[in-house]
């Protein structure tokens, strides 16, 4: 092996190659740090933005219903209102759904129906929100102003707190509607996170309940919903944190009111709406851009807490 | 407990009452079919929803399909014109928001799976990323209007990529950090002893064997920001005359969808439904090519 | 307890296989001296003293979790890779020892090559799988590293397979083929010694003939190391095997000794096959 002499030689001049090392570590250190950073910048802009607001209103802002442009007094009740509502309605109306469609794709439906009725579901989810927001101006406001409302209105008249409840003329526009366009975005969210979980429980377990002559329904009723019970609460949860920041599937057919009024047919707005609508109007440094962007702090805040709740239940069971 | 026998086969309770048994039985059947049939519903609901969608968009922008969307830039409202500078708009931001993005967010994967692994940064990385994921993205669009429209004075189609690359990083970290960490140790170890350091490994070995799936990462953070709206509406804010100019607003296809379909004129909502099925597919698309690559690898 | 034996020449019948065992054991290539090894607190290894005898195979034997592989993984320090793990004592190569804090990674696995049980072929040409190792330590003209690309796939009884399909994926090949690029690739980078921790568990039995011929012929030119729970491929390939158990070595003998007469009671008592 004569080669060996000039093999040692080429060899240590590769030693160089070494200082790659600490360069490519020290680069993907770097942008996890960028990582934190960006999001603290965030948190900061939107507070640092807000503090006029603030400063100007106090703790009250959070729950004045005041918005008034005119006389420079802002409150986020109204958006806040508007946000929690629309988002819990939605989620009354999603959740069981989305329910049907988890068990439909993973114990109902013949093998060869669960990859495309997947898929499709997955598809539903892709869609950008601004079509949302067009279908549901388009499609659904119609709808709910011609058959749904008026119906609605004449079943719970007469009957309180009902009446006032689904009152009021059926424009087809306001939170209601703003509510049921949500509800049909944060489905497939909502669907594929339950069917992703229902489909970790152990066929051990099902085949046991299966055994002692247990129906489909009673199986997915005593064995897979309390063995996926927590990651299906993170999993709404998820969807919940979707709803609360919709902006543009909500912008187009939430009426933008600046009240709040009894009826769920009323016009509203959400923190999200608010802040696409009045921001062309609003100029650089004034108060209402202050109050914007406080408002949007606060949407921050919510979304933050709903989301780490579902990131701990949901992270253990699913890598989610 | 008074002295009883119990023979084998002798269960202790009433006898078994098989009316009584039949009858729970048939209940039961009953319960199991409703709830059968609503989910089955639920399915019906969900699908059909999704035909709606898709098949509002196919009638009504359909119909508005025609060269001069191609051709004509945003004019106003009876002046027959197009998308053109919209749909430039969108390639070019989303473009070089992925450009900007993607890369950043393939090395925090990068750091996340091979070197922090589950030290406290990189758990903390983790979560930061997982929240920037979720948030809403009109927060994005009120960040990078503080840090780059405000101080610097105007809207700017820079400042909409960065919005848009923003967006992007969180979706790339979690797939590339997803893809690395199902790399087989012994594949990583079969280069480490033929004496690869470490950065060698990782960019030749890992890099080489995850491709497909962080390709298909990329793909599904482009078919995101490609249909995203509330962010650019205050970073690039949308420009009704033809501009590729990165210091100047720039028009994209959502905005200008936004601005048209609100607007009381016929023919700027009709674009707007073009515009809105323009998106679509290519939203659908990127995501069923995306898919089916991510399938056919796993 | 009898083992039939026909002692020609220094060849053993064990089970009616020729063993290929050498008369002689050489001076040593690698010795280890009072080695410990730990996994966290946990220690696997207790004051191990051996010698790796220079261009001959060595053969480790033992039950599970014994320490074979942890004692391999040692020599080319893969245990660097995973925080917790740690060696002490002294592991000497050429004058240095290995698992001291200064020894440079790279320049050592260099020297010393790994096979793992599992076939690895990186996912590149089976050009590229042979070049890459290459080009971390050399620099070669194309027409040298074709040169040495060719001479590694020949020594790794590989190349009239492949000749033809260099730039093909190396995913393409059978498993007995993949592990045979495997040691090629080892090769190519013309380390002093080859480590092979169980190199053909995972492969059939006409694969594995053929790798324990590649072996026969390989340690004329590398010190060659093996883990393996087959007795019968220690007896088949091995020069000198070391018997280990629950991290203790307890003996170490030529392969005929080793097989015929162990001097420690355990030994006999592992391959007669009292426990596994």
């Amino acid at each position: 092996m004569q080669q060996a002499v000039a093999f040692s030689a080429s060899r240590a001049s590769r030693r160089g190659a070494s200082i790659g090392d600490p360069i490519f570590a020290g680069l993907a250190r770097a942008s996890g740090v960028l990582v934190l950073l960006l999001l603290g910048s965030l948190i900061l802009s939107l507070f640092i933005g807000g503090l006029p607001a603030f400063r100007q209103f106090g703790a009250g802002f959070l729950f004045s219903v005041t918005w008034d442009p005119v006389h420079q007094i802002f409150g986020a009740g109204v958006s806040v209102y508007g946000t929690l509502l629309t988002s819990l309605l939605a989620l009354i109306f999603a959740v069981p759904l989305a329910f049907g469609i988890a068990f439909f794709l993973t114990e109902l439906a013949p093998p060869w129906m669960r990859r495309p009725v997947g898929t499709a579901i997955e598809l539903l989810a892709a869609v950008p929100s601004i079509i949302y927001g067009m279908w549901g101006f388009f499609v659904i406001v119609p709808i709910m102003s011609q058959y749904v409302e008026p119906t609605l209105i004449d079943t719970f008249d007469g009957i309180p707190v009902l009446q006032d409840l689904f009152a009021g003329p059926p424009f087809g526009t306001g939170l209601f509607t703003a509510a049921m366009i949500l509800a049909v975005m944060v489905v497939p969210f909502i669907a594929a996170t339950m069917r992703d979980v229902f489909e970790t429980v152990p066929p051990v377990f099902k085949e046991s309940a299966y055994g002692v002559g247990c129906t489909t329904w009673e199986v997915m009723r005593s064995i897979v919903i309390p063995y996926t019970r927590v990651s299906v609460v993170g999993g709404i949860m998820l969807g919940l944190g979707r709803a609360l920041g919709e902006t543009m599937a909500v912008t187009f057919v939430i009426g933008n009111a600046d009240r709040i009024s009894a009826s769920l047919f009323s016009s509203g707005n959400t923190i999200a709406s608010i802040v696409a609508l009045e921001f062309p109007e609003s100029s650089a440094g004034s108060l209402k851009l202050a109050s914007l962007l406080a408002l949007g702090f606060i949407l921050f805040v919510i979304s933050f807490i709903v989301l780490a709740i579902s990131r701990m239940l949901l992270r253990p069971r699913l890598k989610v | 407990m008074s002295a009883t026998i119990i023979t084998a086969g002798t269960v202790p309770g009433p006898a078994k009452d098989v009316q009584a048994a039949r009858a729970l039985g048939r209940r039961r059947h009953r319960v199991n079919l409703v709830v059968k049939v609503l989910c089955v519903v639920a399915t019906i609901i969900g699908l059909l929803l999704l035909a709606s969608i898709l098949f509002t968009l196919l009638w009504r922008g359909a119909t508005g399909l025609s060269l001069a969307v191609f051709t004509q830039t945003t004019k106003p409202p009876g002046s027959n014109g197009g998308l053109l500078n919209a749909i430039i708009g969108t390639l070019i931001q989303t473009g070089i928001g992925t450009l900007i993005g993607a890369p950043i967010g393939l090395m925090v994967g990068t750091y996340l799976a091979e070197y922090g692994r589950s030290s406290p940064l990189a758990n903390a990385v983790r979560f930061v990323s997982d929240v920037l994921l979720s948030a809403p993205s009109i927060l994005i669009g009120l960040f990078v209007y503080e840090l780059m429209v405000q101080p610097f004075g105007g809207f700017s189609g820079i400042a909409g990529c960065i919005a848009l690359a923003v967006l992007v990083i969180p979706i790339v970290v979690r797939t590339t950090e997803d893809m690395l960490q199902l790399i087989s140790p012994s594949l990583r170890e079969a280069a480490v002893a033929l004496g690869a350091p470490k950065w060698t490994v990782i960019v030749h070995i890992c890099y080489r064997t995850a491709k497909d799936g962080i390709v298909t990462g990329i793909l599904l953070a482009v078919a995101r920001i490609a249909g995203e709206t509330a962010p650019l509406l205050f970073t690039s804010l949308g420009n009704l005359n033809w501009s590729i100019s990165l210091s100047q607003p720039m028009a994209s296809l959502p905005v200008t969808i936004y601005q048209y379909a609100g607007s009381a004129f016929d023919d700027w909502v009709q674009l707007a439904w073009v515009g809105a099925l323009l998106i679509t597919v290519g939203v659908l698309a990127l995501n069923i090519v995306a898919r089916f690559a991510l399938r056919a690898r796993s | 307890m009898s083992i039939t034996m026909s002692a020609a020449q220094g060849s053993a019948g064990f089970g009616g296989m020729q063993a290929r065992s050498a008369e002689t054991i050489n001076e040593p290539r690698i010795a280890i001296r009072n080695l410990d090894f730990f996994y966290g607190s946990n220690r696997a290894l207790k004051g191990v003293n051996l010698d790796f005898p220079d261009k001959q195979v060595t053969g480790m034997i033992g039950p599970s979790g014994c320490g074979k592989s942890t004692l391999l993984r040692v020599l080319n320090r893969m245990y660097d890779l995973y925080p917790g793990q740690r060696a002490t004592g002294e592991v000497m190569m050429d004058g240095e020892n290995i698992i001291a804090p200064d020894m440079d990674l790279n320049a050592l696995r260099a020297r010393v090559g790994m096979v793992f049980q599992k076939p690895t072929p990186f996912p590149m040409t089976i050009y590229d799988n042979i070049a890459f190792g290459v080009k971390l330590h050399e620099k070669l003209s194309k027409s040298a590293m074709d040169e040495r690309v060719e001479w590694s796939l020949s020594r790794g009884a590989l190349w009239d397979e492949v000749k033809d399909r260099l730039n093909s994926s190396a995913m393409g090949l059978s498993g007995g083929q993949q592990q045979r690029l495997c040691i090629a690739r080892t090769i190519a980078v013309r380390p002093d010694v080859i480590l092979l921790d169980e190199p053909t568990s995972a492969l059939d039995p006409i694969s594995t003939l053929k790798i324990e011929e590649l072996i026969d012929e390989l340690k004329h030119d590398f010190t060659i190391v093996i883990v393996t729970h087959n007795m019968q491929q220690a007896a088949r390939c091995a020069d000198q095997v070391a018997f280990f158990y629950i991290g203790e070595m307890v003996e170490v003998s030529p392969a005929v000794q080793m097989f015929t007469a162990p001097r420690e009671r355990r030994t006999q008592e592992y391959i007669t096959g009292r426990f596994g």
